[in-house]
């Protein structure tokens, strides 16, 4: 349990202290990986070497021989469903006869020391017969291709601009590996202490795999370090607790650094067509495009990931004709799925790129274009909705375009490309300007029965009126739980608010992605909130509260809240749902695919050793309306980390994977930005609330890393004259 | 595994001898990170960190001879003015916590291609002094390194220390390529040592060969082109044809961090700069 601060009235708008903060830094939160119970085993998991081979025989005599361990399981010891995944069951628990991605796990092992788990796997004999690996993704089988046309297909324009654009595959990064405990119950079942982003899926997807009935797999949220998407699938999960059935012992797994790399999906690296034609006075006429996703070896979400690429793969714009496909294959690279911006931030890159050249063939700046074709509330989507909230494209742009410029960098090395390595005392540096704005949907789409339940309890405790709100909502850092403290504070006027734990002994919440959980979350605890006070108010026949008076119609004082409260506590369950979307026309793309459309702009400041190809980013200059700030520090926080991981596509994180196989999986070469990477940050937050939202809040995580990646780049091109089509940006790139 | 914690110099050249396949731990910045990869399984680990010696730093005539043990924060804050270029690779290592630990003997020890100590000792003609029980011995370092992660380190010697010429008016530069501003491994490094005094020139090349290595030839070239009677500015054919004839002692290949062509190109243009700093810094 988590008691939020409660000397201060810290309601929605105000900014009161996370109480996970001062352990993290101090480092004494309890990460999933922290888990310890007496008895347990340590799992390990045996994977693949290589991207694509068939399995003619699995040999477990010697790791069973191994003192210490205690069970060795492969597929055949899978009790129920053999297959898992979030929209396609396609995911072997264990390979089933064959691999098809380097990583991927074939045999689990619980021994009674982390060591002799490891080793015992290193022990299991697996006769492969590799096979060549499909890694090219349009030689690969197609698994969703979203078309989305409107207007006319053969529109032509005066001025026409083409380019492709390429993304390379970046990992989500998170410094708290997978990892969790599965305690074996009394009743057959399990108890399964994990770090995750949503525990009702994992929840569906484990009991199906262990062939139990839900209610016998209960799941609560350990800490968790960081998400970023990639905790939407399955990790260690069934394999946990798999090995703590069979042995009848509680078994931990955590995954190492290098094995965290196979261990999650990744962003899908993506190539991009576009051709953009515009008149000569700048108006958009048509947008054609092609995306073509690497999904990897199996589905994940990928299938959502190229609905958002195709429903959002014009930008922020007024498109009268758009012609767009986003295509997803399967290959045997990696798995790709969720990450922050999820297929939103792959289009950006290359739409923005794109309205970049047109600028240029037009004689404009960057920004004018933007503007000209700004969409507006009331503009209508390529999928023929209707944005029918706020939406300030141009006045994010022009906020952006109005900061200051930063000065010029001092000599000093750490303000300098290469930082303190020493690289240049000011030859070669040139500086650059770039900007670019994106969009990003906002919880569940095209259909999909999105919601979020919450119980809250108002009662005494020693006397005092105290609130405790409970969802299984994944607080993954983001701040969640003290955005429900708040939400409980502001609608029930009481300043002790506790937030349980999550688990699975209350509703689903859906899922911390999607930037939904304030809002949807969020929405079900004022919900549950309002319930418990129109509960309250029945009780003793008032008509409000009032701090902690209860007031009939006419304003008298009918009760204290504390004589209400003391026939007993006032409990109650709701279960919140937004608005409802639509699915998409499979030929046409048209329908209400979306709740929410969320924007964001950047204006990025670098510096470049044009010589050595070394890129400083000197500022960045953010403008973002979350609707309504519910915990202000939290959205700046946000807006900063989300830029900050825009940053890093743009110069320099990438999974390299060459013939099907991972060349960096570590921190030494899977580089993300440092503090002297990472430049001050002006960020700009506008309230424009939206009539549709709890609060008129608008969801915060993932705008920041949409635009901030194509900004940089067009600053970097402004810097040096070069195309630089692909990100992230090499030195080598810029000195070719 | 034992763990062998000799607490005099002495003590541990027996246990070195002693126990062949003991690893020597100093800061353990590298012998850690294997060990946790499970890429070394060794019976013994052999702890440097309580033989004072090692830590200490003094002078000898007119060299300075750095224990093995001097971590890289001590060389930046106490050495900075005696040692500029061996000061400047140590600003660029890892994070504040790998300098409070990482040491230069440990550097040497890794004998790693990317080993960013390196390349500023070759530059300035150090010496590698390894001690055995069968007695001391001197290397030049340019001659330590025998290939990728090998050395001439016997397997019953330590590294004792480094011996140096403080610059004492040489002009020293390093340089390192990274593809972000810190805590990051050199896609290829360049370090220069100019002396006045003696009118020699020394360079020393990182992560671009199998080894660390100088450019003999652009060594040469640059001694005979400078004007050091004048001191005047250093023409540009002259620079260009230094940071050629550096690109050119640099044996690269393509890997995750950067291409070959590339490292070649990153080196000429911090060869041409380095320079300029250099002789320009000469008092
Ligand atoms: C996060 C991180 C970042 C890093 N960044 C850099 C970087 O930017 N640049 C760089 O060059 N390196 C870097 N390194 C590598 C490492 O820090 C350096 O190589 C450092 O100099 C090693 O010194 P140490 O004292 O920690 O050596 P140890 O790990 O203790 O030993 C390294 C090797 O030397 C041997 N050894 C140590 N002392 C002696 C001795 N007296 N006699 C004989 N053999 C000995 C050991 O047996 C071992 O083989 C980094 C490492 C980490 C973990």
């Amino acid at each position: 349990m988590t008691t939020v601060d409660a000397s201060v009235r810290a309601g929605i708008g105000t900014s009161p202290r996370r109480p996970d903060g001062t352990l993290k830094v101090k480092g004494e939160f309890a990460f999933s990986s922290d888990l310890w119970h007496e008895d347990m085993l340590w799992g390990a998991t045996l994977r693949s070497p290589y991207p694509r081979a068939r399995i003619r025989g699995i040999d477990l005599t010697a790791a069973l021989a191994l003192p210490g361990v205690h069970a060795v399981l492969t597929q055949r010891d899978v009790p129920g469903a053999k297959r898992y995944g979030l929209e396609i069951v396609d995911q072997p628990v264990l390979a089933i006869d064959e691999v098809r991605y380097q990583g991927e796990p074939v045999a689990i092992v619980a021994a009674d020391h982390p060591e002799t788990a490891r080793r015992a796997a290193g022990h299991i004999a697996v006769d492969y017969l590799e096979l060549p690996p499909v890694t090219d993704p349009e030689a690969g089988e197609l698994l969703r291709r979203v078309p989305v046309r409107t207007g006319d297909p053969h529109a032509t324009a005066d001025v026409v601009v083409t380019g492709e654009y390429q993304v390379g595959m970046q990992d989500q990064a998170f410094l708290g590996p997978e990892s969790g405990l599965a305690v074996p119950a009394e009743d057959g079942g399990v108890d399964l202490y994990v770090a995750t982003q949503w525990l009702h899926v994992d929840r569906k997807q484990v009991a199906a795999c262990l062939g139990l009935p839900e209610e016998k797999v209960r799941l609560s949220l350990a800490g968790v370090g960081g998400a970023f998407g990639a905790r939407e699938d399955l990790s260690m999960q069934v394999h946990a607790s798999l090995l703590a059935l069979h042995t009848r012992r509680p078994v931990k797994m955590v995954y190492g650094r290098e094995e965290s790399f196979y261990g999650h999906v990744h962003r899908h690296p993506a190539t991009l067509r576009y051709e953009h034609g515009a008149t000569r006075a700048g108006d958009l006429v048509y947008v054609r495009a092609r995306i073509v996703l690497d999904g990897g070896a199996y589905a994940s979400s990928s299938t959502a990931v190229a609905a958002n690429a195709a429903t959002l793969g014009v930008g922020p714009y007024e498109v009268p004709n758009v012609d767009m496909e986003a295509s997803v294959y399967y290959t045997n690279n990696p798995p790709c799925g969720a990450m922050r911006g999820f297929g939103a931030v792959q289009a950006c890159f290359a739409y923005e790129s794109q309205m970049d050249k047109l600028a240029a063939a037009l004689g404009m700046t960057p920004v004018e274009v933007r503007i000209r074709n700004a969409m507006t509330a009331g503009s209508r989507m390529p999928t023929g909705q209707v944005v029918d909230g706020p939406a300030p494209v141009a006045a994010l742009l022009a906020r952006v375009r109005a900061r200051p410029a930063p000065p010029p960098s001092t000599l000093d090395s750490r303000e300098l490309p290469g930082g303190v390595s020493n690289t240049t005392h000011g030859e070669g540096v040139v500086r650059g300007v770039g900007y670019a704005i994106g969009i990003k949907n906002v919880a569940f789409s095209e259909g999909f029965d999105d919601y979020s339940t919450a119980r809250v309890r108002l009662e005494l405790i020693a006397g005092e009126p105290a609130v405790l709100v409970h969802t299984a909502a994944a607080e993954v850092g983001q701040g969640l739980v003290t955005v429900q403290a708040q939400i409980a504070r502001t609608e029930l006027g009481v300043e002790r608010v506790t937030v349980a734990t999550a688990d699975t002994s209350v509703g689903s919440a859906g899922s911390s992605s999607a930037s939904r959980q304030t809002y949807v979350t969020g929405g079900a605890v004022r919900a549950a909130c309002q319930a418990v006070r129109a509960t309250l108010l029945a009780r003793v026949g008032g008509a409000d509260l009032m701090g902690d008076k209860i007031v009939n119609a006419a304003g008298m004082v009918v009760a204290d809240l504390a004589e209400a409260l003391g026939d007993g506590p006032v409990e109650e369950t709701v279960r919140w749902r937004h608005r409802p979307t639509y699915p998409i026309d499979p030929e046409t793309g048209q329908g209400d695919a979306h709740v929410q459309y969320a924007f964001a702009a950047h204006r990025a400041t670098v510096d470049v050793d044009v010589e050595l190809g070394l890129v400083k980013v000197v500022e960045i200059a953010t403008a973002q309306d979350v609707g309504k700030a519910v915990n202000p520090l939290a959205v700046v926080g946000q807006i900063q980390g989300g830029t900050a991981q825009g940053l890093g596509l743009a110069l320099m994180e990438e999974v390299q994977v060459v013939d099907g196989v991972v060349r960096n999986p570590s921190f030494t070469d899977y580089l993300i930005p440092t503090i002297l990477d990472v430049p001050p940050m002006a960020v700009d937050v506008l309230e424009m609330a939206d009539p549709h939202a709890p609060y008129g809040l608008r969801g915060v995580g993932e705008p920041p890393t949409i635009s901030s990646t194509p900004a940089i780049v067009a600053a970097v091109r402004a810097a040096t004259g070069k195309a630089l089509g692909r990100v992230p940006i090499r030195p080598e790139h810029i000195t070719a | 595994m034992d763990f062998l914690q000799p607490s005099t110099w002495d003590e541990a050249l027996a246990a070195r001898a002693a126990h062949p396949g003991a690893v020597p731990i100093a800061g353990g910045t590298d012998v850690m990170v294997e060990l946790n990869f499970d890429r070394r399984r060794p019976p013994a680990l052999l702890d440097l960190t309580r033989v004072t010696p090692l830590t200490e730093w003094g002078t000898d005539g007119d060299l300075l001879r750095v224990g093995s043990g001097v971590p890289y924060r001590r060389i930046i804050e106490e050495l900075g003015d005696r040692l500029p270029g061996l000061a400047m690779a140590a600003r660029t290592v890892g994070s504040p916590q790998i300098r409070n630990r990482g040491t230069v003997g440990g550097n040497l020890g890794s004998a790693s291609p990317a080993g960013d100590a390196h390349p500023p000792l070759l530059a300035a003609g150090a010496e590698v002094e390894l001690a055995s029980v069968r007695g001391v011995r001197r290397v030049p370092v340019r001659e330590f390194f025998t290939g990728p992660k090998r050395s001439v380190l016997a397997p019953d010697e330590l590294i004792a220390a480094v011996w140096v010429r403080p610059s004492a008016g040489a002009g020293e530069q390093f340089a390192k390529i990274g593809t972000r501003n810190a805590m990051v491994i050199a896609v290829c490094s360049f370090a220069l040592a100019l002396d006045p005094a003696r009118r020699t020139v020394g360079t020393g090349i990182g992560s671009a060969a199998p080894t660390p290595l100088r450019a003999t030839a652009a060594e040469e070239f640059l001694a005979g082109a400078l004007d050091w009677d004048s001191r005047g500015a250093v023409p540009p054919d002259v620079a260009a044809e230094f940071g050629r004839l550096v690109a050119s002692a640099a044996a690269p290949i393509d890997d995750v961090r950067g291409t070959a062509a590339y490292r070649r190109h990153a080196l000429s243009v911090l060869a041409r700069r380095t320079l300029t700093w250099a002789w320009g810094g000469l008092p």
